[in-house]
């Protein structure tokens, strides 16, 4: 909360999301509940005109987050783990590193909504998530202890020195907790962390900084941020002909239109 | 140094669907009625609105309308003999904050429980034997009340929502159309079912032809426009496909701002206060009558507030806990099985079976929170349980609630999680798959319960709450015996290749689940076993109420939202009807 900004619907839908939420991306807003004051209700509901709670949208170009070294791992990793071939776009292809550093930049990467208070012993594999780290931390800490294992176990420089396949062997070592890290890194949970992550880029609005031209939407054939498919409810099996859309459109979206 | 308000006749301790109803009932009847939420105010226009609503990341990944563990969480383990460590991030259940809280951001699944549901231990026993209700350490217990007797307050909660299905017992007459095995209705539903999508069609096509009896969902998602009592109206739902985790921005989904707010809100005596959280409720030295509650708001101010009634309207989980740390009734000992606070925590027993065709587009997009078809054939005892060693069931829906892309893509079998085989398998089954949900109960046990943690404390200094839960045999039993009845249907729709997802091992606190945490703060005929009596009354404190789920004595294979709110209204009823006149305990202990 406490991101409620004017806010023109039309200028909203048709593109003015930007300047909109400029500022919010990577302020430091607690989006959490506790963070607004004290509001005493009484009367009638409370309502102010041209106020809406707006999506925090990634702004600017280029990396803020990642130093040079892990923007190298991440954008070697993230084509990996989504490749680009005809079928589709790749993670890189749809601009998921840029998510990325977006995301680690702002309250999820600080940990905003995670619990981090110790103690901190290991837990058993159903208790979930038990680091200090929050996720930012985490992503800094794992892809140094990557690059240490890959030079000192693989004879390479770093990771995304390695060639495809063994690069994909060792995300297959993390994802099944084969490959052990240093520096207090539980490899799993990078690496599920790394992939949740990866696919929240790909799929998510185009606002966030990945899913470029909604490529990953129109891949599997998802219309993205319609409201109404009353028309086609019984309409079974047929293609719903809607162009894919955003919250901020698409191309061919134009003023008055 | 705490400041000390005016005394109110009764103050709401959380306010979503409990504390809203509480609030419009107490307020009707004439009382002064504070309520304190500890989120922030949410409003439909504002916070939901159909421009920025569909934004999977942002309220299911970022959990933006939920509880934020940052503040207040809980431990968890699955037995007594580990060490509960923090749930240091929202995963199997998704808590609720804010004005409405759960009641915005559910699905809108409207049911009923069986009249025997509420008669586990004696019906059970009767039909199969005392072995079927104490094995595998059940601590199962009958809830004190009947169907019968809940049954008006059920109907004034689907008038309230205007909820859509088709009534299958109207007064004792089998109706077509709908759930042949339900309780007696004592009216048709406030409005017609809503249309079924091609996926539900399918599975309500095929489970007819294994003779079954399939029905359309009862759904808090208006199948048309509707003006509940209160004269709060609401427009069609649109199908949009984002409802649970999701606020509706198209006042199409039931909930405290779509059914009760924009009346009770204009009352003079009712007042609500956000960004307030209770920190205990305060009782006489005697401990036999509260006094009021203290709270603390976001500018860190504390405050006193007297009344003569405490209603806990939060959550379970935070009822429990203000109740444990507040010293009403006896904390449980799952070593002796004495104390009830904390006692018959139960939670749902989920699985899945997915479905996938070459030939068929399913659309997964178009989707309602509650747009399915069900079968209830194997739920609670609508069927022979003899010789299968477990009591409860639950229903099986072919349900579409959505297609969100994170989420909601379900690949073959033995299809890897990354690289590209993953992506050629979403590309190929997006749009040409669905899923079968197995909604199953959960039956209480004496190993699972809440109490305080001894280490770790939340912001405000208090022991957080401590969850020790795991699934029970009686539940991996008849989970998977209903996962294979659902299979049943899902192979007669002649599918390329279903997918099944069992319900194995123990309880895990990462991959979501559902929302239906139920238990700890239960009802029944007698202090002894029970922390409540059948008006959701202390029996130790009687003036405390606690709403909520929490009185559930073990959890049926259905959704809880009606049930929890029914038995609001039946606390409210009992309030106005016979508390007010002489306030003391409703029922002797």
């Amino acid at each position: 909360m406490g991101t409620k900004v004017n806010l023109d619907r039309r200028n909203f839908l048709i593109g003015g999301v930007a300047a909109g939420v400029a500022g919010v991306t990577v302020a430091a807003i607690h989006d959490g509940e506790l963070g607004a004051p004290p509001q005493t209700i009484r009367g009638s509901v409370p309502w102010k005109e041209g106020t809406a709670d707006a999506p925090p949208g990634a702004t600017g170009s280029g990396y803020v987050y990642f130093t040079t070294v892990e923007a190298a791992f991440i954008e070697a990793a993230v084509g990996r783990l989504i490749p680009n071939d005809p079928v589709g776009p790749g993670g890189v292809e749809a601009n998921v590193p840029f998510f990325l550093d977006r995301q680690l930049a702002g309250p999820f990467g600080r940990g905003d909504h995670y619990f981090l208070g110790g103690p901190w012993p290991k837990g058993t594999p159903e208790q979930g998530y038990q680091s200090r780290f929050s996720p930012a931390q985490l992503y800094r800490a794992a892809i140094v202890a990557i690059d240490q294992y890959v030079g000192a176990n693989l004879g390479a420089a770093a990771f995304s020195a390695l060639a495809t396949a063994d690069q994909d062997k060792l995300l297959k070592g993390l994802e099944s907790g084969d490959v052990k890290l240093d520096g207090g890194v539980d490899s799993k949970s990078f690496f599920a962390m790394l992939l949740q992550n990866t696919k929240e880029g790909y799929f998510s609005d185009p606002i966030y900084g990945g899913n470029k031209d909604m490529g990953a939407w129109k891949m599997i054939g998802f219309p993205g941020a319609h409201y109404d498919y009353k028309e086609w409810v019984s309409r079974h099996g047929e293609r719903v002909p809607y162009p894919t859309v955003g919250f901020k459109g698409r191309p061919g979206w134009t003023e008055g239109s | 140094m705490t400041t000390t308000l005016k005394p109110v006749d009764a103050v709401l301790v959380g306010f979503g669907w409990t504390g809203a109803i509480m609030g419009q009932q107490l307020c009707d009847a004439g009382l002064s009625v504070v309520a304190l939420e500890r989120g922030p105010w949410r409003d439909t226009a504002t916070d939901f609105a159909t421009g920025f609503a569909q934004d999977e990341l942002r309220y299911m990944w970022r959990h933006h309308l939920f509880q934020n563990v940052a503040d207040d969480t809980l431990t968890i383990r699955n037995n007594v003999n580990q060490d509960a460590l923090p749930m240091r991030r929202l995963g199997s259940f998704l808590l609720g904050t804010g004005v409405g809280s759960g009641g915005v951001h559910w699905n809108g699944q409207i049911w009923r429980f069986l009249p025997t549901d509420f008669l586990t231990k004696s019906h059970n026993q009767q039909r199969y034997g005392k072995k079927a209700v104490s094995d595998n350490d059940l601590t199962v217990q009958d809830w004190g009340i009947t169907y019968d007797q809940l049954e008006p307050f059920y109907d004034q909660f689907d008038k309230l929502c205007g909820t859509s299905g088709k009534a299958g017992n109207l007064r004792g007459e089998i109706l077509p159309g709908g759930n042949p095995f339900e309780g007696p209705r004592s009216y048709e539903y406030p409005t017609p079912p809503m249309p079924q999508t091609y996926g539900p069609t399918l599975f309500g096509k095929a489970a007819a032809e294994l003779g079954r009896h399939p029905f359309p969902h009862p759904t808090g998602n208006m199948s048309e426009a509707y003006t509940n009592p209160l004269g709060v109206q609401m427009g069609a739902c649109t199908y949009c496909g984002f409802c649970e985790k999701f606020g509706c921005g198209n006042y199409s989904k039931a909930s405290p701002q779509t059914t009760v707010l924009p009346y009770l809100l204009r009352k003079s005596n009712f007042t609500l206060k956000t960004e307030c959280e209770v920190l205990r409720v305060e009782l006489t030295p005697d401990k036999k009558r509260a006094t009021g509650v203290t709270y603390v708001n976001s500018a860190g101010e504390e405050f006193f507030q007297p009344a003569e009634m405490v209603i806990l309207s939060a959550y379970v989980l935070q009822n429990v806990r203000l109740l444990l740390l507040s010293g009403i009734g006896k904390p449980y000992d799952p070593k002796t099985g004495e104390g009830v606070v904390g006692k018959n925590y139960a939670y749902q027993t989920m699985s899945s079976v997915n479905v996938f065709f070459d030939d068929k587009i399913i659309n997964p997009f178009i989707g309602a929170g509650a747009l399915a078809t069900v079968i209830d054939d194997f739920n609670g005892d609508n069927f022979d349980h003899g010789g299968l060693g477990f009591i409860g069931g639950a229903y099986i829906a072919g349900m579409v609630t959505g297609g969100r892309p994170i989420e909601m893509i379900y690949t073959p079998e033995g299809t890897p999680a990354w690289g590209l085989e993953w992506k050629h398998a979403a590309a190929k089954n997006y749009l040409r798959s669905f899923s079968l949900s197995i909604h199953g109960s959960c039956m209480s046990a004496r190993g699972n319960y809440l109490d305080l943690d001894p280490t770790y404390r939340d912001i405000h200094g208090r022991p957080m709450l401590r969850m020790t839960f795991d699934f029970t045999q009686n539940d991996h039993k008849m989970s998977n015996y209903l996962t294979d009845r659902a299979a049943e249907v899902a192979k007669a729709m002649n599918p390329r290749e279903i997918k099944l997802n069992r319900r194995t091992g123990s309880w895990n606190v990462t991959p979501y689940q559902t929302t239906h945490n139920t238990g700890g703060a239960i009802m029944g005929d007698s202090p002894k076993n029970s922390v409540v009596n059948k008006y959701l009354q202390s029996w130790d404190v009687p003036n405390v109420f606690s709403m909520g789920a929490g009185a559930f004595p073990q959890n049926a294979g259905y959704n809880p939202t009606a049930t929890l709110a029914a038995l609001a209204y039946l606390s409210a009823d009992a309030i106005k009807s016979q508390y007010l006149k002489a306030p003391g305990p409703l029922v002797r202990g």
